[in-house]
């Protein structure tokens, strides 16, 4: 049941990579990122119930963490021209 | 006082994420939650009045039902809009005015306008006025009719 | 029917409902026609197939530690999600990106 769930996730990623590799403007592109990052989140606490490894929980919390942290900093360096 | 009340914050946080129990554990997290503490507690509770910052949270969590019932209607409206053939949408900008005052009420009402109906917050001004991008005219009208402001000013306070 | 199976039969409507809202969410992405509408899909739908792919887990595990952590992301995802979106319409209105109105070409 998991496993299909991944599947399903891992398809919606390749259909959102779309938009990211068309995408006219750079905000495209982020946004799609970010979506594509998010669905890894979902995907890594999957895995961790595939692979029967409840440590994953870990890894997912860090990486929507980080994930946010990418587009706040594009949104930063976007309108001030650093990142500080 | 903001100060004691981060620490326990930190400290309750570390536990739930490491659940172990044994005596160096617990030291390491009693000193890692003092030492975040002392270089951040004024993010967390950024007023000086830290009981107005509890009655909030108690007031917020009162106002989230209502906001869950607004995020289900937000996506059938949505699945209804993307799956329709004919892509039945007409994006146009709004600007609402608002009397909230507080940093928090201003991001608890931009969240909140994002997560219901049809609306995403495109810019949010420290006066309170707001920059709305609406996906059509039906659902944004709920916005308009000021349901929502009425509802975070009461979250926020008279008070400061 | 005993306890277990009703709870695995409700994980399973759980995760097909948040499997079917990431799709949506993925094909809204590349469906609409501009940056601004989508915002949209990428906000809503998105935070909230993950929010219940995230509770089917909960369910599945019963009350453990595992459960807590799993409440912690779904909190950080209803916060966080509606923010990184609002800080992109962000950059792209100070960018000077025009939203697109009823009849354009779509971009």
């Amino acid at each position: 049941m998991f496993y299909w769930a991944a599947i399903i996730i891992i398809l919606c990623a390749m259909l959102v990579l779309y938009r990211a590799i068309k995408g006219p403007i750079i905000c495209d592109r982020v946004l799609a990122i970010n979506a594509i990052g998010t669905k890894a989140v979902i995907l890594i606490a999957l895995s961790g119930y595939i692979f029967e490894r409840p440590h994953f929980l870990d890894i997912a919390l860090t990486y929507a963490l980080i994930n946010f942290i990418a587009t706040i900093a594009f949104q930063k360096y976007r309108e001030m021209g650093r990142l500080d | 006082m903001s100060f004691i009340l981060t620490s326990i914050v930190m400290f309750v946080f570390w536990m739930l994420i490491s659940g172990e129990t044994g005596v160096i554990f617990i030291i390491s997290a009693i000193v890692a939650s003092l030492f975040v503490s002392f270089i951040s507690h004024d993010l967390l509770f950024p007023n000086k009045n830290t009981t107005l910052s509890l009655k909030r949270l108690l007031r917020l969590l009162k106002y989230s039902p209502w906001l869950v019932w607004q995020i289900v209607l937000a996506n059938l409206d949505l699945i209804y809009r993307t799956l329709h053939p004919s892509l039945p949408i007409e994006p146009h900008m709004i600007e609402i005015e608002t009397d909230l005052k507080s940093d928090t009420g201003i991001t608890i009402l931009a969240n909140s306008i994002t997560l219901t109906p049809g609306t995403v917050t495109v810019q949010a001004r420290k006066d309170g006025s707001f920059l709305v991008h609406a996906i059509a005219h039906g659902p944004a009208n709920g916005l308009l009719k000021g349901t929502m402001q009425a509802k975070i000013k009461a979250i926020e306070g008279d008070e400061a | 029917m005993d306890h277990s199976s009703i709870a695995i039969i409700i994980v399973g409507i759980l995760l097909f409902l948040g499997c079917f809202l990431i799709f949506v969410a993925s094909v809204g992405i590349v469906r609409f026609p501009d940056f601004y509408s989508r915002l949209h899909p990428a906000g809503k739908t998105d935070s909230m197939g993950q929010a219940m792919i995230l509770v089917s887990l909960m369910i599945y595990e019963g009350f453990t530690l595992a459960t807590i952590k799993l409440i912690i992301i779904v909190l950080f995802i209803f916060i966080v999600n509606p923010t990184a979106t609002h800080a992109l319409a962000n950059a792209a209105h100070a960018g000077g990106v025009v939203p697109w109105r009823k009849g354009e070409k779509k971009r």
